[in-house]
C-alpha cells in the first residue's frame, strides 16, 4: 500500500466499511457528487450511488437529527459537519437525543452513528473554521469523541467508529489532512476506541497530546531528547471515554507530565487529565503537571494564530522547565 | 416585463363531525363499527388515565406531567389509521395514541414519577415507537430520518410525527419538514395546535395565518383539521399515510385543538388566560361529540357509557396499584445503558456509587 494522506486514509476506511456493510452511508453538505469540501468522501458517490452518498440540505442539526432516525431504523450513517465551527447547531441533538437514546429506551433503540468534523487551526481559514472544541462534545455522557493524529490511526479509528454501537464524534485535525503521508497497511485495521497509545516509551517525563498537536509535540520531544533525557509520549486518540489509566500508569513511572492542547486552557481535556492524575498518581509526582494550551480568548484569525496554538518552541520550553523542576 | 405570480397556495379546512355531533355524511369515513368503538374507547381511556394522574400528582403520588385532556382525538385517530410497522414519533401530549399503540399504563405512571422503569416498553410496543420528545421539535428530524431509512429499504412503512404549535417556531421543525420534503420521505407530520405554548398564545407564537401553511414551503400538501373531531383527524392522517405509501412524500396536518388543562402540573393558567376561554373549548371537546355520533348510529347509550367508564376506571385502578406496589429497580440503573459496552472509567464510578450507597445506608 502506498503512503497515504489522512484524507486518503479516512476515504479508504469509508470505502472499505461501505463495501463490507451495506447499512453504512455517508451524508452531509456536499459529500456526494462534490466528494466533500476536503475530498474526504471523494469517489463514494460514484461507487455507491446517491442514496449512500447523501447530499443533504444545509442544516447541521438536521444532519445529526435525521442521522439519529436512520440509525434507530438500522442504518449506520456517517454524517459530516463541514467544519466543526458550524457543528454547535447539532449540540441539542447530540446531548438531547444521540447520546441518550440508549438509556431513554433501556437499550431498545440505539444510535450507532459517526459525526465527522474537521477541526483546528493552522490552515489559514476564515473565522469560525479553526476552533478546537472537543471538550464540548466530551461533556455529554453516552457519546464518544475520537481524534486521530495520523493517516494510519485515522483509518483504523474510523473503521472502529463505524462499527461502534454508540454515537461517535470523530474530529479530524485538518492541519494534518495533507501535511504528511504515512504507510497504511493493505488489510483493514481496527483500533480500540477508549484506548490511548504509548507512541514512544521513556522514563523521565510523560508527554500527552492528541490530534494536530502530536506533530509539534514529537518535534519538540526530539529536540529535548538531545539533552539526554528519556521521554514517554502518549497519543490519547479517544477523548471520551478518556483512557486516563494509560496516562496515570505512565506518570507513576516518570513522575513528570506535560499535556499539550490546542484548545483554550480552561475547562478542557488537559484540565480533566490533571484532575485524574491528581486522583490516581499524585504521590508519584516530582513536578507539577504542566499544560501547554491555547488561551482563553476567541480563536484568533489566521493572521496571528501561530503563537496561540502551542508552537514547537513553547513545547520545548515547557518540557525543559518540567524536567528541571 | 410585467410582474407575475409564481406561487400561490390555499389551505383547506376539514371538519367531519362538528362540535354538536352533527356528521357531514359526504365526508364521513367508511369505518367498521369496531374501529369506531375502538377509537372512542382509546380517547376515553386516555382521559381516564389523564384525570387520575392529575389527582395522583395533587396528592403527591406522581411527579410533574403534561395533561392531554381535550387533545385525545389527533393521536388516537392516527393510531387507528396506522399499520403495525409504522413508526409513532410523539411529543408529550399523545397519551391516547401511545396507549392505543400498546404502551402499558404503568409505563406512563413510572416515567412521570421519575423512574426509568417507564422507559422499558414491551419489545413489540417499543419496536416502532420512539420515547416521547421533551426537547421541543427535535423529533421532527428523527421522523425524517426514519422515513428516509424506510424508503431506502423499500419498506412499506410510514412515520407519524407529532409536535405542538410552539414546536413550529423551532428550527428542528423546519429542518425536519425540509429534509422530509427533499427526500420525499414517507412521513405524516401532525401539529397539535392547542393554542397555547405554556403562556404564549397562538397569535404571539407566529404571524402565520395558519400553522398548516408552514409546510407549504417544504413542498408538501398541508391541511388544517378540527383537531377535536376524531373523524377529521382520521381522514387526514389516513389520506396522508396512503400518499406516503405511494411514494409521494410527506404531508403536514394542523390539528386545531385546545389545551383544556395546565401546560404541566407545575403551571397555573390563571396567570395568563381567562377561564371563559377554557369554558368555550370545553363545549368543543372531542369525547362528547363522538359519543353523540355513536349514539346516533345506534352504537352507544348511557348504559354502555357507564360500563365503559367503570371498566376503564378499574383498569386505571389496577395500573396504579401495580405502579405503587412495584419494587423499583436498583439505584444504580443509570450506570447501565450508558454505552454498548461499559468503559473501565464508568465501571469504576459505578463501583464507587455502590460503595457510597452502602455507606449512606449504614450511616
Amino acid at each position: 500500500m502506498p503512503k497515504l494522506t489522512m484524507v486518503q486514509a479516512i476515504n479508504l476506511a469509508l470505502h472499505e466499511e461501505m463495501t463490507r456493510d451495506e447499512r453504512v452511508l455517508v451524508m452531509g453538505e456536499d459529500v456526494g457528487v462534490d466528494g466533500g469540501v476536503f475530498r474526504v468522501t471523494d469517489g463514494i458517490h460514484e461507487t455507491f450511488g446517491a442514496d449512500r452518498a447523501l447530499d443533504t440540505p444545509l442544516a447541521e442539526s438536521g444532519i445529526l437529527g435525521t442521522a439519529i432516525g436512520m440509525a434507530i431504523a438500522g442504518l449506520r450513517p456517517v454524517a459530516e459537519m463541514q467544519f466543526s465551527g458550524f457543528s454547535y447547531l447539532m449540540m441539542g441533538q447530540w446531548e438531547g437525543n444521540a447520546t441518550r437514546m440508549r438509556s431513554r429506551t433501556q437499550g431498545q433503540h440505539t444510535c450507532p452513528l459517526v459525526v465527522r468534523m474537521p477541526y483546528g487551526g493552522g490552515v489559514r481559514a476564515l473565522e469560525h473554521h479553526s476552533e478546537s472544541r472537543e471538550a464540548m462534545y466530551a461533556t455529554c455522557p453516552g457519546g464518544k469523541v475520537v481524534i486521530p493524529s495520523s493517516p494510519r490511526n485515522a483509518r483504523a479509528l474510523m473503521t472502529a467508529a463505524i462499527r461502534d454501537e454508540d454515537p461517535v464524534v470523530f474530529m479530524e485535525p485538518k492541519h494534518s489532512y495533507r501535511s504528511f503521508r504515512e504507510e497504511v497497511p493493505e488489510a483493514s485495521e481496527v483500533m480500540e476506541i477508549g484506548k490511548a497509545e504509548v507512541v514512544r516509551e521513556g522514563n523521565d517525563l510523560t508527554i500527552v497530546g492528541w490530534g494536530a498537536m502530536m506533530r509539534p509535540l514529537l518535534k519538540a520531544a526530539d529536540e529535548v531528547a538531545k539533552d539526554g533525557v528519556s521521554l514517554e509520549i502518549i497519543d490519547l486518540l479517544t477523548i471520551s471515554p478518556l483512557d486516563s489509566d494509560t496516562v496515570c500508569e505512565s506518570v507513576k513511572k516518570t513522575g513528570r507530565c506535560v499535556i499539550v492542547q490546542e484548545a483554550p486552557r480552561s475547562f478542557g481535556v488537559a484540565s480533566e487529565l490533571i484532575a485524574r492524575i491528581n486522583d490516581d498518581a499524585l504521590m508519584y509526582l516530582e513536578a507539577p503537571v504542566k499544560r501547554l494550551t491555547g488561551y482563553d480568548v476567541v480563536t484568533p484569525y489566521f493572521g496571528r494564530e501561530k503563537s496561540y496554538i502551542p508552537p514547537v518552541s513553547r513545547i520545548v520550553g515547557g518540557l525543559r522547565e518540567t524536567l528541571a523542576f | 416585463m410585467p410582474r407575475k405570480t409564481l406561487a400561490q397556495f390555499s389551505i383547506e379546512y376539514l371538519q367531519v363531525l362538528d362540535e354538536d355531533g352533527t356528521i357531514d355524511s359526504d365526508l364521513e369515513p367508511d369505518l367498521p363499527q369496531e374501529s369506531l368503538l375502538s377509537l372512542y374507547r382509546g380517547m376515553v381511556r386516555a382521559r381516564e388515565l389523564d384525570q387520575r394522574m392529575l389527582k395522583l400528582q395533587r396528592q403527591g403520588r406522581l411527579g410533574t406531567f403534561g395533561p392531554c385532556t381535550g387533545q385525545e382525538a389527533p393521536s388516537c385517530a392516527a393510531a387507528l389509521a396506522m399499520e403495525d410497522d409504522d413508526w409513532f414519533v410523539g411529543a408529550f401530549r399523545e397519551l391516547g395514541g401511545r396507549l392505543m399503540r400498546g404502551e402499558p399504563l404503568t409505563n406512563t405512571l413510572h416515567f412521570h414519577n421519575g423512574w426509568e422503569e417507564g422507559n422499558l416498553l414491551p419489545a413489540e410496543v417499543g419496536r416502532r415507537m420512539l420515547p416521547f420528545a421533551i426537547v421541543v421539535a427535535s423529533q421532527c428530524l428523527h421522523a425524517a430520518g426514519l422515513g428516509f431509512a424506510a424508503k431506502q429499504a423499500g419498506k412499506d412503512e410510514a412515520v407519524v410525527c407529532f409536535m405542538g404549535d410552539g414546536a413550529t417556531s423551532e428550527g428542528d421543525f423546519h429542518e425536519g419538514l425540509n429534509f422530509a420534503g427533499v427526500w420525499k420521505a414517507p412521513v405524516v407530520f401532525v401539529s397539535q395546535n392547542n393554542q397555547w405554548a405554556i403562556s404564549i398564545p397562538r397569535e404571539n407564537q407566529t404571524a402565520s395565518e395558519t400553522i398548516a401553511q408552514k409546510g407549504v414551503a417544504y413542498g408538501m400538501p398541508c391541511i388544517q383539521v378540527d383537531g377535536n373531531d376524531a373523524l377529521a383527524c382520521f381522514v387526514a392522517v389516513k389520506q396522508a399515510l396512503d400518499r406516503a405509501r405511494r411514494g409521494e412524500g410527506p404531508t403536514f396536518i394542523e390539528a386545531v385543538t385546545y389545551r383544556l388543562m395546565m401546560h404541566t402540573t407545575a403551571d397555573d393558567p390563571r396567570k395568563y388566560r381567562d377561564e371563559a376561554e377554557e369554558q368555550l373549548w370545553w363545549g368543543r371537546e372531542p369525547l362528547i361529540r363522538f359519543q353523540k355520533y355513536l349514539a346516533d348510529k345506534g352504537l352507544w347509550d348511557d348504559a354502555k357509557e357507564e360500563a365503559l367508564r367503570e371498566e376503564l376506571r378499574a383498569e386505571v385502578d389496577d395500573a396504579v396499584k401495580d405502579f405503587e406496589s412495584t419494587k423499583p429497580w436498583a439505584a444504580d440503573v443509570p450506570f447501565e445503558h450508558v454505552h454498548g459496552e461499559k468503559h473501565p472509567t464508568i465501571e469504576r464510578q459505578h463501583q464507587e456509587f455502590l460503595r457510597n450507597l452502602k455507606e449512606e445506608a449504614d450511616a
